[in-house]
């Protein structure tokens, strides 16, 4: 890894008490150098305490704003920081941070990089209409950013100051906005997006919603931001 | 009636301007056809609808639906101010955490620093042991007075109370 750059590790936590303290120490473990940032989402159980505990940084929001907002003050941070490079890892164990240094190395090459599932690494597995949405995603963000990004929607990512800025006053709120709409917003000003093959865990809490018509909510969802995203300005 | 209504929202400031001028207008407008429900099938008819009321009703759902899409608009731009307000809070408690993790530090470490970090310090271990000392001061007192273990403790969940 490179150390002669600022790296922060931004976790966005709700209601995460569980899980947190192990991903912290885990990142420790395989990164002691670089610094954690826990973004507590409104959590009304111990995650603030058991992040503080475990020597991460923790910034609380008030109430719960989702993904995209927890993610956008984890951005603020790392911009008014200094950080050169922020990092976002999911608090439910499900991102391995080994491949942390692989995310880093990405940013040579590209300012967002994404640690994507479905890459030749791992074996996690989707069906049926989550698994076209996915499909769709891909195909269509893959054409624009001109290379394989065969996950689009996953919140393992890497980006470099640049895109830091960028996220930092504009970021989603909308559930998949922060994971879709950031990467073609990314893609449609200019910057560098590539991404690393990765494995990614079963999580540690929490069971990932697998009904069909979750999924199938998930398909319309998926399409709706695509859309909005490709037609924003 | 909403005159009236809308009057009293003004007066009492619980309404902005700009909305109240709104409602007045309409208000003022629907009044005369109101009294006289027939004065509009002249025009209605010119406009090939079959009576007043029914246009006075096709055009209160049209400016009712922008009202809507006006208010939607409203709430969203309300929504992404309080989102930033919450980030700027967040950032700013933590940077306080962060400052006073530090005042420690700089009291034990540089004695210029000392100057400054005492008066912190000292305020906050005044500030935090005040409501302590002072149910100490009241629970022995009434205790003296009537020599009962149950006054004291009801003087206890007095204080847990405030």
């Amino acid at each position: 890894v490179n150390v002669d750059k600022k790296v922060l590790i931004i976790i966005p936590a709700w209601n995460e008490a569980e899980s947190v303290g192990d991903v912290i120490a885990e990142v420790r473990g395989e990164l002691p150098t670089v610094d954690i940032l826990v973004v507590d989402d409104g959590s009304t159980d111990d995650t603030t305490n058991v992040a503080l505990s475990f020597g991460a940084q923790v910034t609380r929001l008030p109430y719960n704003l989702g993904v995209g907002g927890a993610m956008r003050l984890g951005y603020r941070y790392a911009y008014e920081n200094d950080y050169d490079v922020a990092i976002q890892v999911d608090a439910d164990g499900q991102h391995d941070p080994r491949y942390v240094p692989k995310l880093i190395d990405g940013l040579s090459e590209a300012s967002l990089v994404i640690g994507a599932r479905f890459a030749g690494e791992g074996d996690y597995d989707v069906r049926g209409p989550r698994r076209w949405a996915m499909k769709l995603l891909s195909v269509v963000l893959s054409r624009m950013a001109k290379t394989q990004l065969t996950d689009t929607t996953s919140g393992f990512r890497a980006c470099d100051r640049d895109v830091i800025g960028l996220f930092a006053q504009w970021y989603p709120v909308e559930y998949l906005g922060d994971t879709v709409e950031t990467v073609v917003r990314a893609i449609r000003l200019g910057h560098k997006v590539v991404q690393v093959p990765v494995a990614m865990r079963p999580r540690a809490g929490g069971t990932p919603s697998a009904s069909p018509v979750k999924a199938m909510i998930y398909l319309g969802r998926a399409l709706i931001t695509l859309l909005l995203a490709i037609n924003r300005k | 009636m909403l005159l009236v209504l809308i009057f009293e929202l003004l007066r009492r400031r619980q309404l902005r301007e700009k909305y109240a001028v709104l409602w007045m207008a309409v208000g003022l407008l629907t009044l005369p056809f109101g009294l006289v429900p027939d004065s509009l099938n002249a025009t209605a008819s010119h406009l090939g609808v079959a009576s007043g009321a029914s246009l006075v009703l096709f055009l209160a759902v049209v400016f009712l639906l922008l009202v809507c899409i006006h208010l939607c608009w409203e709430a969203s731009r309300l929504e992404d101010e309080t989102r930033a307000l919450a980030e700027e809070v967040a950032l700013i408690r933590t940077e306080l955490r962060d400052l006073r993790a530090q005042t420690p530090d700089g009291v034990r470490g540089a004695g210029v620093r000392q100057a400054h970090a005492q008066p912190a310090t000292a305020e906050g271990t005044a500030s935090s042991s005040k409501p302590r000392s002072g149910a100490e001061v009241i629970a022995p007192r009434r205790g003296d007075a009537t020599g009962l273990g149950v006054v004291d403790s009801s003087s206890v969940e007095g204080g847990a109370h405030r």
